[in-house]
């Protein structure tokens, strides 16, 4: 009997239980992530191809589907670049305070979204905090699309610090030495040999930071004002069909939603996986 | 190019791990910086390449003052201890990172590049590695490309900071052979820091023996070995038998024995040290009248060519290492519990500060 090159799922372990641990983690993402997904797909079958049509294109979901998608890529892009900076300084630089500094960055994620967009509507608009000095410059940021991005970049500022903090946390300070003496230039030095090892990483961050702009809704519905065309975000979009019982049309559109979301996540996981096989070789 | 270290000092916070240390590194030589950990060593090392910056003192390369020269300009290859390569990058990419990071100008061509790498890896005969990644080499190979690496920008000074420390004893051994020829091949100014003081001697033109931030003595491998400046050096490099005794008027008491103090020590009348290298020990049987120390053989050990006895003084029971060529061990045909008379053939004697 020839054996022919088999393809084995299991590899052999001095852990045992791989039937055990395989299966249990199928039927819980199945029923924790895929039954309410696919209830979703279900809902939106009851509608015609023609119907659903209509509904995902109404110029009202349109220009929400705009909005959202645009502020969140804006929004995580923002954050991947000062949540750099951040976790750099955070890892790198010993300073009176810093110890707090590192803890205010989890606060987004600790805050109820609701108590974040009301703060960010008062401080921001005509006659607060910030927004009284950007009034007269002719910036209005509430009830604005600069609005929802401002929301945007609070609750995800924390996904980027914290993804990549540990990563340069590792990185040797020998590396950086060896370049310098190799006649490496300052920016050299983190072009070309710490920023390749962040990178991964940093993809990380922007995902989950991305990811979780997509789905926001508690702090953006207070600043944005909700305008129709404007300032209206999909989340909210589904929201107003569910209060008209329009159960079919909110899944529509939430399907749609689901799948660009998923588009996006999906060329991102490709993009960090060529350059984690591309820029870390991990001993 | 030579290297001039002026006055240099630094401390971290209380601790004074350079203290005043001067040095000179002549043009082509293999200095090798030798030490026990905390010596300041490595810190020196670290202050001549600009990665550290002393509180005080100068660094001249070739007579010109470096001292405020950033890493980057002082044009230096440095090799860490843990390799630090770069392992996003194959073997080929890390050894040619000097030269890409150059400004246009004087950066070679693409072709230029690959010449030069391919030429520097077949100097440190890893030529078939260059598509590989750090993490597929084994040390003692990540330690050859490293050196390839800060060979490729042409350095003026080569500084190694324990190149061989990481490695296992065998590949070390290799490697140390393998460094001593490509410096005879490639004779940059090189200098070393090890702690091992057989790396030391078998490798460098010259020994720099630091303790506690200061140097203790400069001189060739056979001088330093030989004629040990310090009780320091003495019990550093090789291994040492001390006695402590008095000296007066020339000759240095030892219990009941006596000997002539050598010419050219420092032989204050008063408490003394003696050093005295095991295999500088004259051994015969006892017979009454014979003059030297008296000890009891406890154990022999034939390791190779080389007998090692261990004895013990009959007056004050310390226990003295002695080595004697196995041949000669053979004839006297030894048994442990005889009794024997030591003489030195070769003694140092040293002034006792803790004990006058």
């Amino acid at each position: 009997m020839s054996r022919g090159k088999t393809y084995r799922f299991k590899q052999h372990s001095v852990l045992p239980g791989f039937g055990l641990a395989m299966g249990f983690t199928l039927v819980y993402l199945g029923l924790i992530v895929l039954l309410p997904l696919s209830a979703a797909f279900v809902k939106t079958a009851t509608l015609s191809w023609a119907q659903f049509w209509d509904t995902v294109t109404a110029p009202r979901v349109l220009a929400s589907f705009r909005l959202s998608f645009g502020a969140s890529l804006l929004a995580a892009v923002i954050n991947t670049v000062f949540g750099l900076l951040l976790a750099w300084v955070l890892v790198r630089y010993r300073f009176p305070g810093k110890r707090i500094v590192d803890a205010l960055v989890d606060l987004p994620f600790a805050l109820p979204t609701a108590v974040a967009g009301i703060a960010l509507t008062a401080i921001y608009s005509g006659n607060g905090l910030i927004g009284q000095w950007l009034q007269p410059l002719g910036i209005k940021v509430v009830f604005t699309p600069l609005g929802v991005l401002v929301a945007l970049i609070f609750i995800g500022l924390p996904f980027v610090v914290r993804t990549v903090q540990p990563v340069i946390e590792d990185i040797e300070a020998e590396i950086e030495e060896a370049a310098a003496t190799l006649g490496a230039s300052r920016w050299q030095t983190f072009a070309r040999v710490i920023f390749p090892t962040i990178l991964p990483a940093l993809l990380t961050g922007f995902t989950l930071a991305f990811a979780r702009a997509v789905g926001e809704y508690g702090s953006v519905i207070f600043i944005a004002g909700n305008m129709p065309m404007v300032s209206e975000i999909v989340p909210l979009i589904i929201i107003t069909k569910l209060e008209q019982y329009d159960y079919a049309g909110a899944t529509a559109v939430a399907v749609v939603m689901l799948l660009v979301s998923f588009l996006f996540i999906l060329v991102i996981n490709l993009l960090q996986w060529w350059s984690r096989k591309r820029y870390t070789n991990l001993d | 190019m030579s290297i001039e270290v002026r006055n240099i000092r630094k401390s971290f916070d209380e601790f004074k791990a350079v203290d005043n240390v001067s040095l000179d590194v002549p043009t082509g030589e293999l200095v090798a910086l030798l030490g026990p950990s905390g010596s300041g060593k490595t810190t020196l090392l670290r202050i001549i390449a600009g990665l550290e910056q002393a509180d005080s003192g100068e660094v001249l390369f070739h007579g010109e003052d470096a001292t405020s020269a950033h890493v980057s300009e002082r044009k230096v290859g440095f090799v860490f201890q843990h390799y630090a390569l770069f392992r996003h990058m194959t073997v080929f990419e890390n050894v040619a990172f000097g030269l890409r990071v150059r400004p246009r100008r004087v950066r070679p061509s693409e072709e230029k590049i690959r010449e030069k790498v391919h030429e520097l890896l077949q100097l440190v005969q890893l030529d078939w590695l260059a598509g590989h990644y750090p993490h597929q080499l084994s040390g003692g190979q990540r330690q050859r490309i490293a050196l390839a690496r800060a060979l490729a920008v042409e350095p003026k000074v080569l500084l190694l900071d324990e190149p061989f420390g990481a490695l296992d004893a065998k590949v070390r051994k290799e490697l140390r052979a393998w460094l001593r020829r490509l410096h005879d091949e490639v004779h940059v100014t090189s200098v070393f820091v090890t702690h091992d003081q057989e790396e030391a001697l078998e490798v460098s033109d010259r020994i720099v023996v630091m303790n506690q931030g200061r140097v203790e003595q400069i001189g060739s491998p056979e001088e330093v070995y030989s004629r040990p400046a310090t009780p320091f050096v003495f019990g550093f490099l090789g291994n040492v038998n001390v006695f402590h005794g008095r000296t007066h008027d020339g000759w240095l008491q030892l219990g009941d024995a006596r000997f002539e103090v050598p010419d050219g020590t420092d032989a204050r009348d008063g408490a003394a040290l003696a050093y005295v290298r095991p295999h500088e020990i004259e051994i015969e049987r006892f017979s009454p009248g014979a003059k030297g120390i008296t000890a009891q053989l406890q154990r022999a050990l034939v390791v190779g060519a080389t007998a090692r006895l261990e004895l013990e003084r009959e007056d004050n029971a310390q226990i003295i290492e002695a080595e004697l060529p196995e041949h000669r061990f053979r004839q006297l045909a030894l048994k442990a519990g005889e009794t024997l008379i030591l003489r030195p053939r070769e003694l140092r004697v040293f002034h006792d500060h803790a004990a006058s």
